[in-house]
C-alpha cells in the first residue's frame, strides 16, 4: 500500500494532492499489467476503471466494421487512460489496445466515484484534473483534424 | 546572430546547369534528387536552411529548401514533393538530365547562435527536409552543442521521410528523436497523435535551448504556443516559412511578408521578428 501511494503521489496527475485525499484514493488502486497485442478495455464494455501508465504504450482505436481498427492516440508512460468511468452510462466508447507490454496502476472507478460523492471536495479536485486532460486532449483531436500535411 | 547568404559566386539570375545523378523516392509523392554541377565554377557550398531556385527547363523555376549535408560541397540535394507539373516534371527527371540552379539564397538557421546550447528540432510532414542539413551540421559537430531533440510529425507511416536517418540519428549520444504520425495503421508501433503531443516525453531545458522549426503554417502556431508553455523565449525560436518566390534576391517583391522578403530576410525568421505576421487572418 505505502508502494502504490507513492506511485500514485508521483503520477503527474495526482501531483500536488492533499496527502489525505491521496490516501482515499490508494484505497481505491491495484498494480496490474497487460501483455502486448492485450486489450485493456474494448468500445462497449462497462468502464468501472482508469488508468495510471507506469510503462509501455496503449492505443486508443476507433472499432470500424469491416475493417480494422483505427488507433487515433496513443498513450504512454505517466498518462492518464479512460474517463468514461466518471460519466454515466460509464460505458467505454473507444478500445484501448496494449501495444508494448503495459504495467499501470487500476483505479476502481466505482469505489472513486463513491469517494467523490461522500467528498465533494475530493470530487472537485478530481474533476479540475480530468478537465485539464480532456481539454488537452480535445485540443489534440482539433490539430488532428485540421489534417495539416495533406495537400491543399 | 542570423547565418548570412552563402556568396554567390556568379550571376543570381543566371541559372548554372547541373546534372541529376540520383533520384530517390521517399515516400509515394516525395522524392529526394541529387544534382552535381556540370561545370567547377559552381560550388555546393551552402547555410542549412538556405533554398535554390531549381529550373526545369521549358517548364518552369522552384524555390526548393536544400536538404543535403553541408560537409559535402560536390553536391546538392533535395527533397521535393510531387503536387503540381513544375515538381511532377522535377521529379520525374532521369539520371543525366539537366536542372538549372540559382542559388543558395536566403538565412539559414542560427547554427552558430546555437552553439553550446541544445537544439530543439521540429518538423512537420516535409518541413523535414530544410532541417536536415542542420541536424547533419549538428551531429558532425556534436562537442559544440548541448542535447539535440528531433520532434517529427507526419501524416501516416507511408508519409514519413527519411525513416533509416531517424533510427540512425537517435543512436547518438545527447539525441532523442521522437515520430509521431496523425493517423496510425495497424501495423504502425509508434506514437499516435499530433506533433505537440511529443513535447511531453523529452525533458527541455528553455533557458538553455534554441528551437528550430519547419511545418505548414498551422503546424508551426501550435508548436510555438507549445514551445511558448514549455518556457521558451520567442527570441529562441526560429521558424522556416514559405511564400511565393521569384527572383530569390529581393527585387520582384513575390514574397513580401509585411516588411519581409522571405527570399532575402528570410527563409528563416526569428519567432519574435514575425510574430505578429503570424497573428494576421487571411495574411
Amino acid at each position: 500500500m505505502e508502494n502504490l501511494e507513492r506511485i500514485i503521489a508521483e503520477c503527474p496527475f495526482f501531483a500536488g494532492l492533499d496527502p489525505a485525499y491521496l490516501n482515499l484514493i490508494v484505497g481505491c488502486a491495484s498494480n496490474v499489467r497487460f501483455e502486448a497485442g492485450a486489450y485493456v478495455f474494448r468500445e462497449g464494455a462497462p468502464a468501472d476503471t482508469f488508468y495510471l501508465i507506469r510503462e509501455g504504450k496503449v492505443a486508443i482505436e476507433i472499432f470500424a466494421p469491416q475493417r480494422k481498427p483505427i488507433v487515433v492516440s496513443t498513450l504512454t508512460e505517466g498518462e492518464i487512460l479512460g474517463w468514461s468511468w466518471l460519466l454515466a452510462p460509464y460505458v467505454w466508447k473507444f478500445n484501448g489496445h496494449a501495444v508494448q507490454n503495459v504495467r499501470a496502476i487500476a483505479l476502481d472507478g466505482k469505489c472513486l466515484r463513491a469517494k467523490c460523492e461522500e467528498n465533494h471536495d475530493l470530487g472537485y479536485e478530481i474533476l479540475k484534473r480530468l478537465v485539464r486532460i480532456i481539454e488537452y486532449r480535445l485540443d489534440e483531436a482539433r490539430f488532428q483534424l485540421v489534417d495539416v500535411y495533406a495537400v491543399k | 546572430m542570423m547565418n548570412m547568404a552563402t556568396a554567390i559566386i556568379t550571376d543570381p539570375m543566371l541559372p548554372q546547369p547541373y546534372s541529376v545523378r540520383e533520384v530517390a523516392k521517399e515516400t509515394p509523392d516525395t522524392f529526394t534528387l541529387r544534382l552535381e554541377p556540370e561545370s567547377t565554377v559552381n560550388g555546393g557550398a551552402f547555410q542549412p536552411g538556405q533554398f535554390s531556385m531549381l529550373w526545369v527547363f521549358g517548364v518552369g523555376e522552384l524555390p526548393i529548401s536544400i536538404s543535403g549535408d553541408p560537409a559535402l560541397r560536390d553536391r546538392l540535394v533535395y527533397t521535393v514533393r510531387s503536387v503540381g507539373q513544375a515538381t511532377h516534371s522535377l521529379v520525374n527527371k532521369g539520371v543525366g538530365e539537366s536542372v538549372g540552379v540559382r542559388g543558395p539564397f536566403g538565412a539559414g538557421w542560427p547554427v552558430e547562435a546555437a552553439r553550446g546550447r541544445d537544439v530543439i528540432v521540429v518538423a512537420g510532414g516535409i518541413g523535414l527536409a530544410p532541417l536536415r542539413p542542420l541536424i547533419y551540421q549538428v551531429l558532425q559537430n556534436r562537442k559544440d552543442y548541448g542535447r539535440l531533440v528531433i520532434l517529427y510529425g507526419g501524416r501516416s507511416p507511408r508519409d514519413l521521410l527519411y525513416r533509416k536517418e531517424l533510427a540512425a540519428w537517435a543512436r547518438h549520444p545527447e539525441t532523442q528523436v521522437l515520430v509521431t504520425v496523425d493517423y496510425g495503421g495497424l501495423n504502425w508501433r509508434g506514437h499516435v497523435g499530433v506533433v505537440t503531443t511529443l513535447f511531453k516525453y523529452c525533458r527541455l531545458q528553455p533557458a538553455n535551448s534554441v528551437a528550430m522549426v519547419c511545418g505548414p503554417e498551422i503546424m508551426m502556431r501550435f508548436v510555438t504556443r507549445e514551445l511558448e508553455t514549455h518556457g521558451l523565449s520567442r527570441d529562441d525560436i526560429y521558424l522556416s516559412m514559405e511564400r511565393n518566390m521569384k527572383c530569390a534576391v529581393g527585387f520582384c517583391g513575390h514574397c513580401q511578408y509585411g516588411p519581409h522578403f522571405i527570399c532575402k530576410d528570410g527563409p528563416i525568421f526569428r519567432y519574435e521578428q514575425i510574430r505578429k505576421l503570424l497573428e494576421k487572418y487571411e495574411f
